[in-house]
């Protein structure tokens, strides 16, 4: 696997190389040239299977990494390519046309992040939430427990105890409540 | 940009209300929300005037338990071990349909999402009376460990009645036929009639429900 990432490193800039497993190779590919190489990937060296397409939110860096990952059946080998896209203008090259599977994960990336996959088909239909009309919710700016407090009539906790005061009262009340006289 | 309209379920064509013209020419309207949904309001059920007549029915109520097979969250795995022979819970009266319009006992599974909060109200609204509603696991009572979560309703006796709650998570099968033996208690001392709470505070949960469903495309109350 070494040779083959030396050999695209050049042709598709890949950065952050990480050979994580015996089996499991990351890579970092820019935005422009990430469809190239995974139709290279799928036509010319053997990764036939797409396995998912994933969304990290690094709210900090103000980018989204989505990250490909690819699987050679012949090599059993794992090839997950990572590309980092602007967090304001979350827009990305649709790869639908690569495989038919992909337009589910990028209609789920849009509803859960509001990633753009232009040309996607059935992008806009609801996936999971059906409504919704807040921000996507796996955003990490999205406060999913305030929406919940606001939203869904939280319950009121009951009063926790604390063990050794509970523990006190139950086995010597007395001295437990001429404790609490003083 | 996507240019593509935002396909709504409330624009669906199929719920239009348009002309068909029949086999032998007769033109007629069809307007599916209003021709397949009945939308009456539920009825409150006065019980028997005769308190022995009563008393025998909420027997031979209690005695039947069909319990509807839909599994909203993760305890529905509880459910296929309570059917089979190591707990059998046929021993009890209680056996699963497949329909609501079979079936009284509504088992609330474990967690609830939005989504499906709006397919079990409809299958609750379908559901003869008498019903009864059985709430499973902290997530019905609390939220549980989906407590905030965007998605995962928090207190379900806010959507809809609770006859019995059981909890743990998830509750054993014991648990839950202890919950069929408590709900049995309920039923038999006359104080099963949540049906008719719902249908007394309809206003007050048609407008819970229709606070987190966003995209409410079915009458008020369907059956």
């Amino acid at each position: 696997m070494k040779d083959l990432i030396t050999k695209l490193s050049k042709a598709f800039e890949l950065k952050d190389v990480v050979y994580q497993r015996s089996d499991m190779t990351f890579a970092t590919a820019n935005k422009e040239n990430l469809i190239s190489l995974i139709t290279h990937m799928r036509d010319n060296e053997g990764f036939s299977h797409f396995v998912m397409l994933t969304c990290t939110d690094w709210i900090e860096d103000n980018v989204f990494q989505l990250t490909y990952i690819l699987n050679n059946p012949t090599d059993k080998h794992d090839l997950a390519v990572r590309c980092m896209i602007d967090r304001e203008e979350a827009t990305m090259t649709s790869a639908h046309h690569l495989w038919k599977h992909i337009a589910t994960y990028q209609r789920e990336l849009k509803e859960m992040y509001g990633i753009e996959f232009p040309g996607s088909p059935r992008l806009n239909e609801n996936f999971i939430l059906e409504g919704w009309d807040d921000i996507p919710p796996m955003r990490r700016d999205f406060d999913t427990k305030q929406f919940s407090a606001d939203t869904f009539f939280p319950r009121e906790r009951p009063e926790t105890n604390d063990p050794t005061e509970y523990m006190k009262k139950q086995l010597h009340p007395k001295d437990w409540t001429e404790q609490k006289a003083k | 940009m996507s240019e593509e309209k935002n396909i709504n379920k409330f624009e669906n064509p199929d719920y239009a209300k348009r002309e068909v013209t029949g086999p032998d020419g007769e033109v007629f309207i069809v307007d599916p929300i209003k021709d397949y949904f009945s939308d009456e309001r539920p009825q409150v059920y006065l019980p028997n005037s005769i308190p022995v007549v009563e008393k025998f029915l909420n027997w031979a109520r209690a005695e039947s338990l069909w319990v509807l097979g839909f599994g909203t969250g993760c305890g529905s795995i509880e459910i296929p071990p309570l059917m089979t022979p190591r707990f059998d819970a046929f021993r009890f009266g209680v056996q699963s349909r497949p329909t609501p319009r079979q079936s009284n006992v509504f088992i609330i599974s474990g967690y609830l999402a939005v989504k499906t909060l709006k397919r079990v109200i409809r299958s609750y609204e379908q559901m003869p009376n008498p019903k009864y509603v059985l709430a499973l696991g902290s997530c019905t009572i609390n939220g549980g460990m989906y407590f905030d979560s965007y998605n995962t309703i928090n207190r379900l006796d806010q959507y809809m009645p609770v006859d019995v709650y059981v909890a743990g998570c998830m509750p054993r099968p014991e648990a839950l036929l202890a919950g069929f033996n408590k709900l049995k208690e309920l039923i038999k001392d006359g104080k099963g009639e949540k049906a008719n709470e719902y249908a007394e505070n309809f206003d007050w949960y048609k407008a819970n429900q229709k606070k987190i469903i966003k995209d409410w495309n079915m009458p008020d109350y369907n059956w």
